[in-house]
Parts: structure tokens; sequence; C-alpha cells
């Protein structure tokens, strides 16, 4: 059988879901030999979102236009995406900076209120990302076929939640031990 | 004293005059979900969550408030009710700023509980992100309105139980939030006894001891109805 092509995508989050991935341990050898990780910030090296991708993990919110442009190539060309962690699922953390009334209030309290001694505003299209005006969880910028909550998601849940599609089944995406936010 | 027969959930039962919905449910080991309900203090049927149907009625009605009839047919479990019981705790969770994640409350949380247990793994409307106030005026404790989920717990245990009705609700609508005195800054409400019982009634992380951080903070919820118990049947002890 052919392996299964996983990706995993880091948006605007703290990797702490990435950190719980790679607490599967062990059993990170059982899921190598039926996966091919075909891109990953922590997994392969590889620059661009490839092609006909099976399952892809998404760890964190929407914040800048990086991310987005990111999340919308990694929804064209894969086949299940999954909204991995709070910051995915709910915005969570990063979205704390909407309650202050979009990107610009944020950017010159950063840079400009507590910049030392040069104060301006990063400014390198292209290169520097625009931060988006709302910072907003995954399933409200593209469609999401499944969810993962939790802050970060421990492992046991990661596993107990993909381990069955790996075997074609869906998982049971119920109680405490599965859904919890936070 | 008059008794009432009535079936919940098929199931036939008889229970005295007066009795809420909710408390002939619970009575019968029948599980409705409830937030801003707490025991001890009068019910205001605010929260919604505890809709039941009734049979002959068109519209839902919540089990807090309702009491029960002579011939009752009650559902408290149909796909719909869990539909609407989902959706409102989705409306709770987009209408505020609820970050579990940062959260004194985080894992001892009723709004937290309640989204496991209706099966929300995601909100399908879109979050508010409102602006809203911490008030930190108070010696011991603080008020985050972010996480204010307004059931209005905190007025009522404070008006019926402690005596001194320091909270209650202002503005309307998307404005609406609850107040100390006459908007005061709690810290500045002489009424205020400092007694805590308004934390321990909170079910969220809205109302909470300063010095707690994220996870760390546990509520006594039976003190509440422990101190109604002793008043009115003499119970000094639990």
């Amino acid at each position: 059988m052919a392996k299964i092509r996983l990706a995993t995508i880091w948006l605007g989050g703290c990797s702490g879901c990435h950190m719980s991935f790679l607490d599967l341990d062990e059993w990170l050898f059982d899921f190598a030999e039926k996966v091919d990780v075909v891109f990953s910030p922590v997994g392969s090296d590889i620059k661009d979102y490839p092609e006909n991708v099976d399952v892809c993990l998404v760890e964190g919110a929407v914040a800048n236009e990086e991310n987005l442009e990111l999340l919308r190539e990694a929804r064209q060309r894969t086949k299940f995406l999954i909204s991995f962690g709070d910051c995915a699922v709910t915005a969570n953390v990063p979205a704390m900076r909407n309650m202050l009334g979009g990107s610009e209030p944020v950017l010159k309290r950063c840079y400009l209120e507590l910049g030392d001694e040069h104060p301006q505003l990063p400014n390198f299209p292209g290169i520097v990302p625009e931060l988006l005006d709302r910072v907003r969880p995954v399933h409200e910028m593209v469609e999401v076929d499944m969810y993962i909550p939790g802050c970060p998601p421990d492992a046991n849940r990661i596993r107990k939640a993909i381990a069955p599609l790996l075997e074609g089944q869906t998982p049971d995406m119920t109680g405490r031990d599965m859904i919890k936010f936070g | 004293m008059s008794v009432k027969t009535l079936t919940i959930d098929g199931v036939p039962i008889a229970i005295e005059e007066g009795t809420t919905v909710l408390e002939a449910a619970r009575q019968n080991g029948v599980h409705i979900p409830t937030l801003c309900h707490l025991e001890g203090i009068s019910d205001v049927g605010a929260c919604r969550l505890c809709l039941v149907e009734i049979n002959g009625s068109p519209k839902l009605q919540p089990a807090c408030v309702t009491e029960v009839a002579e011939g009752m047919n009650i559902r408290t479990n149909t796909e719909t009710l869990q539909d609407y019981r989902r959706t409102i705790v989705e409306l709770l969770f987009a209408e505020g700023n609820h970050v579990c994640a940062v959260c004194v409350a985080n894992g001892h949380c009723e709004l937290q509980d309640l989204a496991i247990e209706v099966g929300m793994d995601h909100s399908r409307l879109p979050y508010r992100f409102p602006e809203r106030e911490i008030d930190v005026s108070h010696d011991r404790f603080g008020i985050d309105h972010n996480r204010c989920v307004l059931c209005t717990r905190c007025v009522r245990v404070c008006d019926e139980i402690e005596g001194a009705h320091v909270w209650d609700v202002a503005y309307r609508g998307a404005a609406l939030k609850v107040v100390t005195g006459l908007n005061q800054p709690w810290g500045a409400v002489d009424a205020c006894t400092s007694c805590g019982k308004c934390v321990d009634a909170c079910p969220t992380g809205a109302i909470f001891r300063k010095g707690s951080t994220v996870a760390e903070m546990e509520r006594d919820r039976d003190r509440l109805e422990f101190i109604v118990n002793a008043r009115k049947d003499h119970q000094w002890t639990r």
C-alpha cells in the first residue's frame, strides 16, 4: 500500500502543537512506516508546499499574509485538512491582539512606543509579511475536515485522533480526552 | 400538598406540585445541562441551556423556571435540543473572549465543561473579539469581563445570600455587563463585604481571586448550598 503523504504547517502559533506531536515518542516509528512526511517545519527541509498531499495538520491561527497564502495553498493541494490545536481552532492567544482594534495599534505599541533606540515600523515588502487586521481561526478562512482542540493537544489525544485515520476510519472526537479547549 | 403525574423522556413520574421541571428531572436521575442555575439561589432562565420540549407547547421551555403540571410529557434530550445547546455554547464562546489556555479557571470551568458535554470541537459562529475591561481595584478579587457569560449568579448570590447587593446588570444588548455598586470600581464599593461568595458562584474565570494563575483556581460551589441549608434547616456541618 502506498504511504500516506503527510504535511504539517505552522502558522501563528508557538510550535507547542508540533512539540506535542514529537511527544508521541516511539509511536512515531510506527507512524513513519505508514506516512511520508512531505512538508513540515519539524520533519523536513522542503521549502515549497507539494502537490497531492493526503493529510495536513495545521498549527496556529491565521495572523499575517504569509499564513493566509500558505494555508490557501495547503488547502488547495491537500485532501484532508486538520485544524490542529487551539490557535488553529479558536485563534486563541494570537487573537488577543484583535481586542486592541486592528494591526496598527499593535505595531505602534510594539515597534514605536516600546522601541528602544531607533523606533520604526518593520517594512520590507516581500520579506516581512504584513499583519492581517484580525487574527482568525483556520476554518473561518478555508474549509476544514477535522478539529483537534487543546493548547496544546497532548500526545495521547493526537494519537487517538490520527491513528484511526491511518486505517481509513473516523476517530471519535468526543469527551474531555479529545475536545477540551485550553 | 398535591402531587402531579407526568412523564420525562417517556418515564412516568409523580412529584410534588410547585417543583420545577429541572428539579423533577434531577430527582429522577435525568441530567439536563445548566449554566445560570446554581443550587441555593433563585432561577432566572438566563442561559437557556436547560430548554426542554413539552408536548402541546410550540416553544421550548427553560426547565429551571417551568413548574411541573399534570399530564406533562417532557423530552429533555432530542436532536433539536442537542443542536440548540451546542449552538448556545458556541454563541457564548464567540460572543466573549474566552481564551481557555490562559485562564485561571482552565480545567475547573463550567463553560469549558459544557463545551465538552455538547460536543463542541469548534465554533461554527464567527468570533466577535469585543473590547472589554478588567477591574482589579478590589484588594482580594478581580473581574475580567472578557470571560463573563452574564449568567448573573454573582448578582443573585450577593443579593440573596450575602444581602449586600453589590452586583447588578447594566446597559443593553452587546454592551450588557455586570457592574459593582453604581458602576463604580469594585474596590470603591463600600457595600462589598469581601465575602467571596460571588467568586465561588462564578462559573468561568470571570470573577477570580487575585494571585491565582493559569488553571490554578478552583471554586467551592457547595459552600453556597451549605450556607442556605444551614440557615433554613439548621444543618451546621457538612
